[in-house]
């Protein structure tokens, strides 16, 4: 059974220490991009004409491989964790600024006529009403994000040891080992799907407040786990 | 006081929404905007509180500029009420009403006590205090809307159509609900509304608007109905403006007759006693004196009323109380042309006929003024 779980030397890790490295690569980068993204996101509410051309800029920063990202930050960042994540968190943000962008524009106007008419200053009205009703919007984009995130760490073996699961999908094939291309994929997909499980309990937890039943579930994307290991 | 003098408002489109509108809305009582749709009624209401910016004139509050003073302090001094309320999704009721007492910095347990207070004085089960607004109904959501905005106390309510949402039922009881309370809290009451029939029940002036922005009638609701100022205000008010101005005619004066009235367990004698010269007719009431029906005296069997074969009373009106609308009704109503007057526990006091409630409205257009205020 523990032959099962057996990681090749030259990966300098233990089992569950890629998974750490992996889910460390995955999360960090993402929650970063959310970061990035409420202000950005919130200019663009509050300009209109800049969400347009922010939206153009996130998606052409998405079409950039990886590959390109690490070529250039490869000079400033070595091979580092740092130089798999930029690219992520770059990445994630073609997901998070139409999600927020839509989720605080979700808000009704009568609710912001009101919280307007109380007295609510607009960062009291941002933080207090628009942005706790934009959760769920932001929610489901972070499940987008995180579950693609954690596929895409694996290129990180592009530039050495940094590509976690994905390594050790790389020596699977170079030793000829299936066990070890099995081990990688499955447990790369265990992994998307228990992150996602706990975003979804995040949810629950923090919207009490959405009716049952109507909760905008979007379901996380079943893409293949490997789909974008050649980035 | 609040005072609109000569303001206009221009939107950047070049749309003219009110045009040198004076109003003086005096303290303490309600002032209705009522008038078509887009003739600029949510426009005036929110210059008052400078969510929209007037672009010529002047809107003062106890004599100062509002535009004097910072605005969030001006916004919670007056509390606003939309249709729809505008509940925060994401907060239960008692946070909901608590929003602008904890922004003024009160402690979390004092906010959610007055809060509490206030969802009784609305009328809303304590129970409804967890809940978020999804659980409730759409009457319940606008009494929550109106806690809110007494919540921090403030002299001024602005009220843009705030129960025009809602079924007719579910409407009434809120006007009532509405005219207890101000009785109560005696706030300044801005309320915006397209219906006149509400405009004339809550308002003790009712600023007419036609589309526009200008202003083509200020007066009390009775005045509004008796002395109109022109053909359309004449015509927005509608076809029967006569019985409506009726409401503010009490039904006190009306001279009720007691004497065609028998109990259901009647004898002969009584029966031959009651009835009376001039009247066709028998009012029988149950052994509380609560009307059954009408009945001629001869078909009457003394002992053993057949209730079942009396003729309908209609609709009682509560005598001294109700208005002469209500009598009219009430004898309109009565297959006998005669209306039935009961006290507050529903036992009859007298009956009145057509003719005596015609001869009532009579004299009391004759009278120099109706009441201000509209009766039941
Ligand atoms: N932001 C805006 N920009 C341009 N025009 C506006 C704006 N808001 C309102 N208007 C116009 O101003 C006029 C008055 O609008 P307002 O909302 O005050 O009407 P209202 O009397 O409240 O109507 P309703 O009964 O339909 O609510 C309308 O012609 C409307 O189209
Ligand atoms: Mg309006």
């Amino acid at each position: 059974m523990n032959d099962w779980f057996r990681i090749p030397s030259d990966l300098q890790n233990s089992y569950l220490g890629l998974i750490g490295l992996h889910l460390r690569e995955a999360v960090i980068p993402v929650l970063v991009g959310l970061v990035v993204a409420l202000p950005i996101a919130q200019l663009c509410v509050r300009l209109r004409w800049l969400y347009p051309p922010v939206l153009w800029v996130t998606t052409v920063l998405y079409a950039i491989p990886s590959l390109a990202f690490f070529v250039v930050l490869i000079d400033y960042t070595g091979q580092t964790e740092t130089t798999v994540m930029i690219p992520l968190g770059v990445y994630s943000l073609v997901v998070f600024v139409p999600a927020i962008v839509d989720g605080v524009r979700s808000v009704p106007q009568e609710t912001l006529d009101a919280a307007t008419a109380m007295g609510l200053g607009p960062v009291r009205r941002y933080l207090q009403v628009q942005l706790p009703i934009a959760v769920p919007a932001i929610i489901a984009g972070l499940r987008v994000a995180t579950v693609s995130s954690i596929s895409l760490v694996s290129v990180g073996m592009l530039i050495g040891n940094q590509g976690a699961l994905g390594n050790l999908l790389n020596d699977g094939q170079i030793y000829h080992q299936p066990r070890l291309i099995w081990l990688s994929v499955i447990t790369t997909a265990v992994l998307a799907i228990v992150v996602d499980a706990v975003l979804v309990g995040v949810r629950l937890l923090l919207t009490p407040w959405m009716p049952r039943g109507t909760r905008k579930a979007r379901p996380a994307p079943a893409e293949p786990v490997t789909e974008d290991a050649a980035r | 006081m609040i005072r609109i003098d000569s303001v206009t408002k221009r939107y950047p489109d070049g749309t003219v929404a009110v045009d040198r509108l004076s109003l003086d809305i005096p303290d303490r009582s309600i002032t209705v905007l009522v008038g078509p749709s887009g003739c600029g009624k949510t426009t005036t209401l929110r210059m008052i509180n400078r969510m929209v910016d007037l672009s010529e004139g002047t809107i003062s509050l106890d004599g100062a500029d509002i535009t004097k003073q910072p605005v969030n302090t001006l916004r919670r001094s007056m509390g606003y009420v939309i249709q729809n309320a505008g509940l925060f999704q994401h907060r239960t009721i008692v946070d909901n009403i608590a929003t602008v007492p904890r922004m003024l910095g009160w402690g979390k347990e004092k906010a959610r006590a007055r809060a509490t207070e206030l969802m009784e004085r609305v009328g809303l089960d304590a129970s409804l205090a967890k809940r978020y607004p999804y659980q409730l109904s759409g009457g319940q959501q606008q009494r929550v809307g109106v806690a809110r905005a007494l919540a921090a106390d403030p002299p001024v309510l602005l009220m843009d159509e705030p129960f025009s949402a809602v079924d007719p039922v579910v409407r009434k009881g809120l006007q009532d609900e509405l005219l207890r309370l101000q009785e109560e809290l005696g706030k300044t009451i801005v309320f915006v509304t397209h219906d006149i029939d509400e405009a004339i029940k809550l308002g003790t002036m009712v600023a007419v608007l036609r589309t526009g922005g200008k202003l083509a009638q200020f007066a009390p609701p009775a005045e509004l109905l008796s002395d109109p100022a022109d053909a359309f205000v004449e015509d927005f008010l509608g076809a029967d403006r006569g019985i409506r101005r009726l409401s503010f005619f009490s039904s006190a004066g009306l001279d009720l007759k007691t004497s065609p009235i028998v109990a259901v367990d009647s004898t002969a004698e009584q029966i031959a006693e009651r009835t009376t010269p001039g009247v066709p007719y028998l009012l029988v009431t149950d052994l509380d004196g609560r009307p059954l029906g009408w009945s001629e005296p001869a078909a009457l069997t003394a002992g053993s009323i057949d209730t079942a074969r009396l003729l309908a009373y209609g609709r009682p009106f509560a005598a001294g109380k109700d208005s002469l609308r209500a009598a009219l009704d009430g004898s309109v109503l009565s297959p006998t042309g005669w209306a039935v007057g009961v006290d507050d526990t529903g036992r009859v006091v007298g009956v009145v006929s057509q003719q005596a409630v015609g001869e009532a409205i009579r004299s009391a257009h004759a009278a120099v003024r109706p009441d201000t205020k509209a009766v039941g």
